[in-house]
């Protein structure tokens, strides 16, 4: 089983993304996704900085994967699009059909969980115009899962969401700036001051999602490493998780020695207790509602 | 000779009478759902039995009107056969079209049923030329239901990119995330509109009085809280009011309803093909007024597309039957954003 880490859904500075791949230079990661994901606005990182990232990744042995942006709206989006799609160094995740279009039958790419794969017709339609991986939707439960896992295409792998806020939704609206009273043509940027997002909470206080300009995120944390056992017996290849301001290097850490047995879930998730910004979640993986939490309920209070 | 231009007026029809009513008012279309999971609104009561579509095809068609199937639920592996049954049936029904999302049932409808037309529906989430070309060069799409998230501008500039007809949305309901890209409320409640057809499904609201208030609740969650002298809403959990960084307000949007009419004279401009009214689960008498206020605005506007304006009656008539008593052009007009 691999780990990746997925691109950064927060707006970051310059400063703080150069030291945050240092780390994960260092980290027991496989895979790492780069690229804006969220915002066409945001603008501190361009193509030429991203692939200077990825050299110095690949040459610390990590699979480098560039993400296209999930709400790609104009002609200008489309021209980054497409010089994402020709670069000729790395391997592209799709996260929307037009970025599919592109790549298809051009090379080999990964179908990223924006792309709706709920079926196996549609599983293998994406891997005939060259998916290598695909990401399965964040509401997928095990059950969901497993019939496409019989009938996958040979040498198409699967990778789960497996840590982070879940992106639940994209708007073209911009929710920062909406709360900042700005237009989102002037937002200001002001995103870059949350690298968490911003919290959402109930009337009675309770952390419901999460505001991070255009996409809203779930407050709670996924997390399925209480569920390793039945990732690793439905044949899921990869787990993702996604960067958080601090302490994902540390969350590695315990995926990756919960992989390969050094400790167990139980006491890795006490462990990551500490370094979670809010309590965890598992719901979707169970066929549940998303923000609930089952088993390990004694490891993890939910709220 | 091409045939001559025109905007198709698309209207919803929930049931039989809802079908009847729009095509007596003038609806270009109807777009209708069968009674299962198969559809993006999934709603106890609502649409269609496999005698109720034939009937309902028979009668637009004999009036003129066109009958679109929506097909736009993405189906899971379990139970993939009533999707493609419902291909089968539209395609035996005469349906003139149907709206789909998921590619694995577009190859399906398009080896099985080559005939058979085929739209994109908005719960595919295509916002640029690449993506409709993508399912126009692989399935043979003819029309694309566009999200309701794009700038008019950037309508102008997808239409100059695409050879597929564009449908957008003109009155009703609004999203305010991409449709297709939107699972908060599977979050919530466990469905969602792209795996069971529903949003805030109604069996998962309360509603409680309580000291601060009454309150509207999600599966447990809190979505708003109302004083006595507010207006009360359908929880839809985009539309509650939540608190960020101490402010409490609609952190996502207002119960407001989407109305671009005064876009008339642009939409004709960019010869956009289908006008949709969204609301298969309104009443037939909302169905009737909504397509009947249409109907005149745009002949009118066809007429005169220079000399267009809105008549204080038509906002008047549509005000009284929308969400929130408010209208937004929405992403439309690009401020909204």
């Amino acid at each position: 089983m691999k780990l990746s880490l997925g691109p950064i859904l927060y707006y970051w500075t310059q400063e703080k993304l150069q030291e945050f791949y240092v780390e994960i230079a260092a980290a027991p990661v496989d895979i790492v996704y780069l690229g804006e994901t969220v915002c066409s606005r945001r603008h501190i990182m361009r193509l030429p900085d991203w692939l200077e990232i990825a050299k110095m990744l690949a040459a610390a042995g990590k699979t480098v994967v560039l993400s296209t942006l999930t709400l790609i709206e104009s002609e200008s989006d489309l021209k980054s699009l497409r010089k994402i799609a020709e670069n000729s160094d790395f391997m592209v995740e799709a996260n929307d059909m037009g970025a599919v279009h592109r790549l298809a039958g051009r090379m080999p790419f990964i179908a990223g969980p924006y792309l709706n794969i709920y079926n196996q017709q549609t599983l293998q339609l994406i891997a005939s115009l060259g998916a290598k991986r695909w990401v399965m939707p964040v509401e997928m439960s095990l059950e969901g899962l497993q019939p496409l896992q019989q009938s996958r295409p040979a040498g198409l792998e699967t990778e789960v969401f497996s840590y982070g806020r879940l992106p639940l939704a994209f708007s073209s609206r911009c929710f920062t700036a909406r709360f900042h009273n700005l237009p989102k043509d002037d937002c200001r940027f002001l995103c870059i001051d949350d690298p968490d997002g911003k919290t959402m909470r109930t009337r009675e206080g309770k952390p419901f999602l999460v505001i991070n300009g255009t996409q809203t995120q779930s407050a709670l944390m996924y997390n399925l490493l209480g569920d390793l056992d039945t990732l690793r017996n439905a044949g899921v290849d990869v787990l993702r998780i996604s960067p958080q301001a601090e302490h994902s290097a540390e969350i590695i850490r315990q995926f990756r020695d919960c992989i390969e047995q050094r400790t167990s879930p139980e006491i890795a998730m006490q462990q990551m207790e500490s370094v979670m910004p809010e309590a965890a979640c598992n719901g979707y993986w169970h066929g549940r509602p998303g923000m609930e939490q089952m088993f390990l309920a004694s490891a993890v209070q939910h709220e | 000779m091409p045939p001559e231009y025109k905007l198709e007026l698309v209207c919803p029809a929930g049931s039989l009478p809802a079908l009847k009513v729009a095509v007596d008012n003038g609806a270009d279309c109807v777009y209708l759902g069968f009674r299962d999971d198969t559809n993006a609104r999934n709603f106890t009561g609502l649409n269609f039995d496999a005698a109720n579509a034939r009937a309902g095809v028979e009668y637009a068609h004999e009036k003129g009107a066109k009958v679109f199937l929506a097909l736009n639920t993405y189906p899971k592996s379990h139970g993939w056969e009533r999707w493609t049954k419902a291909i089968d049936q539209a395609a035996d029904n005469g349906m003139d079209a149907i709206i789909l999302a998921d590619p694995g049932l577009m190859q399906y409808a398009m080896r099985t049923h080559p005939q058979l037309h085929l739209h994109l529906s908005v719960q595919g989430s295509a916002t640029n030329y690449e993506a409709i070309n993508f399912y126009h060069e692989y399935f043979g799409i003819r029309r694309a239901v566009l999200p309701r998230v794009l700038s008019f501008a950037q309508v102008e500039e997808l239409a100059a990119g695409t050879p597929v007809e564009l449908e957008l949305f003109g009155f009703g309901g609004l999203c305010v995330m991409v449709e297709g890209r939107c699972s908060l409320s599977s979050y919530v409640t466990g469905e969602s509109p792209n795996n069971c057809g529903v949003c805030s499904p109604p069996k998962a609201v309360r509603w409680q009085k309580t000291a601060q208030g009454l309150e509207s609740r999600l599966n447990g969650v809190l979505i708003d809280r109302y004083a006595d002298d507010e207006n009360t809403g359908y929880p839809t959990l985009c539309k509650g009011r939540f608190e960020v960084e101490g402010e409490t307000y609609y952190a996502m949007e207002e119960p407001t309803s989407l109305n671009t009419m005064e876009l008339l004279p642009e939409l004709l401009r960019i010869k956009v093909r289908g006008l949709k009214i969204e609301g298969r689960q309104r009443s037939p008498a909302y169905v009737g007024q909504v397509t009947r206020v249409w109907r005149e605005a745009i002949d009118q506007c066809m007429k005169n597309p220079g000399g267009f304006s809105v008549k204080p009656a038509w906002t008047v008539e549509l005000g009284k039957v929308s969400e929130g008593q408010q209208h937004t052009l929405g992403a439309y007009h690009r401020p909204w954003k």
